[in-house]
């Protein structure tokens, strides 16, 4: 589904401070599944994860998605692609504070078109999916930590995406909540979205929802493998 | 029509965000609407008095004839009224007598002024409402009522008191504010102006086209006088009102500057909040387009807020509250207008003149730091 | 000078837009100089955002030109009283030589940009940016018009001195005067309404088979710019005296008036829609071999064609309803 080639990302280039995130990373995500890059703080797994996920471009190698080369894509169209395809869960929710979590969860739709009416209809089932419903018209800031993240699934599943991407998603999470979270991934591999998740949490890649862990080490691939 | 929808979807999301961004919002809007007023003050107020101006002058004489010497006006013999009316094509021809009197007790100046309605009741006056709020005998915070009597200073020093027999009608306020009728005998005194002399005359013709020839044919008989047309005094009127309106907006735009930095600062200096919604918004989907568009929209909601605001307390202010804040610069010397109010008038001119003094430059202030902000990296959030 | 709000506002206004230009094709200039799509360094990412932000000042360019050309207009209408024989903005504008080529120039602006913008939205639909170096070479062709526009508005304006005598559109634009524009009022008028209407339905008819048919789309941008040419000249010639109601007044300002209940606001803007998307479409159409661009361009034509032909159906609207419902005398002539 995602082939990564040779990718290199260097941040100021140029400059005194340069930095490689990344180093010759290639890599290749299937299609449904449920994939883990594991690694330390630094290691550069929100920097993949950003350039797989279309947000961010690589200074150098290719990336082709569904047999599409999309590398040099300006941003206008990456965006359209990244709003399709992708359906992003952050590290602290990232919610918007201040509006409903019906809002919140229609946000990513907007610049799609769709008439208001019916979308609100679709982010409505999407909240009764969650168990969440009741707390739809709640401002975000008065929801709990489980409820703000089941908000913030469902935001990232409105634009309906093939691919879940998920940065530390239990970094704020206790362990109940993790394997709550956990359990939902693994609804939603089954109804057939492919799963990527990065973390350095146990709960996470030693879960039985994952079938290929990725480790990665000061921005390089150090082992990649399926989960027996 | 998804196009639409669109448009429809992100303009309601900015004004949500607006409301929900009061407090950083309503300073600019504020100040905004305050530059707005006093540009539109400004407009409204020389405007109204240009309108005014030409309601007066329509009335006035076509032509007046004024006696020069060494280059000033003085008094013209009425024997000129004579060969004048020998000219072809002049209809009448009538001698004025008018002028400035200082009265020391109020501080004001009045415009005297002879009305032959006056002439066989010597002794009394018909007097403007400036100057019935203003003589001294109007001191009482009333205005002055018939049979009451100002006093008067001639020009050797001895005292006249005149008798107030009536007041102007309210018509033109502008012009009968200071304005005090009375008969010819009275005048005279006054000044000591004798007679055979008056201040100017004033000329009816048949065909206004002739009017230029005339005031050749004037000139050539009596090289010393100069005829002054109506349309000459129309023309200047709207220039040194145009002048003195657009001297204030120069004086103004030291404010403006002012505006122009505040809300090019308030759009630079995103709140981690608002820079965070922005990356929200981006990695979610959005494109740097449609951040931009909200940007717009933003934009365009304050600058209309302000603007209609703006506008409409200008109007209360010039047509309703008499000007107070400025009158005294825009219409001059007098002291004498407490009560003075224009007729309200605007045009969309004004507005659109408006516009481009005050959205334009306040929309170029905010264009730079919105794609500052539009443009933030999406994996930004990422990173928060 | 005379200190007028209005010419103040002139001013700043286009003193304003034609920074935002120089800033503009500065960065055209980077543009077509260090653009590399290919590459994912932070300086082409640089300069793609850069490109946001020209398409945006651009679009505000355009809204603030045609903004001001009205308020150009409008301003020489209220300045007239100050002139000797003027009536109207015909007589002010004659009062120096730069008031006309500044209105011409105006127009030329408002056009140039509206094209650049259609170019530039075409470019943007495409995902390799094809038209990227092209664009903003005409970008640094149309900103000299521009910025011309804005030094001769000032000439002009800063030239305005009370009290010059001038002639007004009575003599500007009448038959009796010994010029051009005279011999060209004299036509007949039944043949300059024939040509006029002529004009839009072929424009029409062209337009129609661009948006039915995607073909013709060179012979509707010509069609398009000689009917915006024949626009101009029916406004001067034929459609003013019927709005006006006077055989002999021919001015193409006064129906900006609200005596003539705003009329000449919407027929400007009809006219100057119906060009620049009418030129619009046959300016994109070489580019259409472009492979990225092959099934972008016909879809933008077509809206194109579309504008163009709500443009002139509203100017027909306007016109005929001028003429049809005018209560002047045929036996005028
Ligand atoms: N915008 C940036 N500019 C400079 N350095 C950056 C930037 N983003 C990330 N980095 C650096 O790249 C490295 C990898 O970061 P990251 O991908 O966030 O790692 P991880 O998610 O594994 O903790 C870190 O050392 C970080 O400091
Ligand atoms: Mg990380």
């Amino acid at each position: 589904m995602i082939h990564l080639q040779n990718i290199r990302k260097v941040f100021n280039a140029g400059r005194p401070n340069e930095f490689v995130a990344i180093e010759g990373v290639t890599l290749a995500i299937d299609s449904q599944g449920a994939t883990a890059l594991k690694g330390p703080s630094g290691s550069g797994k929100t920097t993949l994860l950003s350039i797989l996920g279309c947000m961010a471009r690589p200074t150098a190698g290719r990336i082709t998605l569904q047999e599409r080369e999309i590398t040099s894509l300006p941003e206008r169209f990456l965006t359209e692609i990244r709003r399709e395809t992708f359906g992003f869960i952050f590290q602290q929710f990232n919610l918007i504070k201040g509006i409903t979590a019906l809002e919140n969860v229609m946000l990513p739709a907007y610049p799609n078109g769709e008439n208001y009416v019916s979308l609100k209809k679709r982010a409505m089932e999407l909240l009764d999916l969650l168990n969440i419903g009741g707390k739809a018209t709640s401002k975000v800031e008065w929801l709990s930590g489980g409820e703000a993240q089941r908000t913030a699934i469902a935001r990232a599943l409105i634009n309906n995406p093939a691919i879940i991407i998920a940065d530390e998603p239990t970094a704020h999470l206790d362990t109940r909540l993790s394997a709550e979270f956990m359990e939902i991934m693994r609804q939603l591999k089954q109804e057939g979205k492919t799963i990527l998740i990065a973390s350095h949490d146990p709960i996470v890649y030693e879960s039985d929802v994952i079938d290929r862990i990725v480790e990665m080490r000061d921005g390089r691939i150090v082992s990649s493998g399926d989960v027996p | 029509m998804r196009a639409l929808e669109k448009q429809r979807n992100i303009l309601d999301f900015t004004l949500s965000s607006l409301g929900r961004r009061k407090g950083k919002n309503i300073a600019l809007v504020l100040v905004y609407t305050f530059v707005i007023f006093l540009l539109a003050s400004v407009l409204f107020f020389s405007h109204s008095l240009k309108k005014e101006a030409a309601l007066i002058l329509q009335d006035a004489p076509a032509m007046t004839v004024q006696k020069l010497v060494a280059g000033r006006q003085d008094l013209i013999p009425t024997h000129y009224i004579d060969s004048i009316r020998q000219i072809k094509g002049v209809q009448s021809v009538a001698p004025r007598l008018w002028g400035y009197y200082y009265d020391a007790l109020s501080g004001a100046n009045y415009t005297l002024m002879v009305n032959a309605d006056l002439n066989d009741r010597a002794g009394e006056i018909v007097i403007g409402n400036g100057v019935s709020w203003r003589s001294a005998a109007g001191k009482r915070n009333q205005p002055l009522r018939k049979n009451e009597i100002i006093p008067f200073k001639t020009y050797d020093g001895s005292a006249l008191s005149l008798k107030v027999s009536g007041l102007l009608p309210f018509a033109s306020e502008l012009v009968t504010a200071d304005l005090i009728l009375v008969s010819e005998t009275d005048f005279r005194k006054i000044f000591s102006i004798a007679t055979g002399q008056a201040t100017d005359l004033v000329l009816q013709v048949r065909n206004a086209k002739e009017l230029p020839v005339i005031a050749t044919k004037i000139t050539q008989i009596h090289p010393d006088t100069r005829p002054i047309l109506r349309e000459e005094i129309l023309r200047t009127y709207d220039a040194v009102f145009d002048w003195r309106s657009g001297v204030i907006i120069m004086v103004l735009a030291g404010v403006f500057l002012a505006f122009i930095i505040l809300a090019w600062d308030k759009a630079t200096g995103l709140s981690a909040e608002e820079k965070r919604e922005i990356g929200i918004l981006k990695a979610t989907g959005w494109e740097t387009t449609d951040i931009l568009l909200m940007k717009f929209w933003e934009g365009a909601a304050v600058s209309l807020m302000a603007f209609f605001m703006g506008i409409f307390l200008a109007y209360l202010h010039i047509f309703l509250a008499s000007s107070i804040l400025f009158a005294p610069v825009l219409k001059g010397w007098s002291v004498l207008y407490p009560h003075f109010r224009l007729t309200p008038y605007i045009s969309g001119y004004q507005i659109a003149t408006l516009f481009f003094l005050t959205v334009i430059p306040y929309t170029v202030a905010t264009i730079v730091p919105s794609w500052r902000s539009a443009t933030i990296d999406p994996d930004s959030v990422m990173r928060m | 000078m005379i200190f007028h709000p209005g010419i103040l506002a002139l001013l700043l206004g286009s003193a304003l837009t034609s920074s935002m230009l120089c800033y503009c094709a500065y960065e055209g200039v980077r543009i077509i100089r260090c653009w590399d799509i290919r590459s994912g360094s932070e300086r082409q990412l640089g300069l793609e955002r850069r490109t946001y932000l020209v398409s945006m000042v651009m679009s505000y360019v355009l809204g603030f030109q045609l903004l001001s050309l009205f308020l150009f207009i409008y301003t020489a209408d209220t300045l007239s009283p100050l002139f000797v024989g003027a009536m109207c903005a015909a007589g002010s504008l004659n009062v120096n030589g730069f008031g006309y080529p500044a209105l011409i120039l105006k127009i030329v602006s408002c056009l140039l940009s509206g094209l650049w913008l259609i170019v530039n939205f075409t470019d943007n639909k495409a995902p390799d940016y094809p038209l990227i170096r092209t664009k903003y070479w005409l970008l640094l062709g149309i900103a000299p018009f521009l910025l011309a526009e804005t030094s001769v508005q000032a000439g002009h304006l800063l030239g305005l001195r009370p009290n010059i005598i001038t002639s007004c559109c009575g003599t500007l634009f009448s038959i009796d005067a010994n010029t051009v524009m005279a011999d060209f009022l004299a036509l007949p008028r039944l043949l300059s309404q024939i040509a006029f209407f002529a004009s839009i339905f072929i424009t029409m008819a062209l337009g129609l088979s661009v948006y039915l048919k995607a073909k013709g789309v060179y012979s509707f941008s010509i069609a398009s710019f000689i009917h915006f040419l024949m626009s101009v000249a029916a406004l001067i010639s034929v459609i003013s005296i019927y709005f006006y109601e006077l055989p002999t007044h021919h001015c193409p300002f006064c129906i900006l008036h609200s005596e003539y209940g705003y009329v000449g606001y919407p027929l400007y803007l009809a006219i100057l829609v119906s060009a620049v998307s009418g030129l619009g479409a046959g300016v994109i159409n070489p580019f259409r071999k472009i492979d990225s661009l092959h099934d972008v361009i016909p879809r933008i034509q077509k809206l194109l064609s579309l504008i163009s032909i709500l443009a002139n159906s509203l100017l027909v609207l306007i016109a005929g309803y001028g003429i049809l419902f005018s209560n002047l005398s045929m036996a005028a002539y």
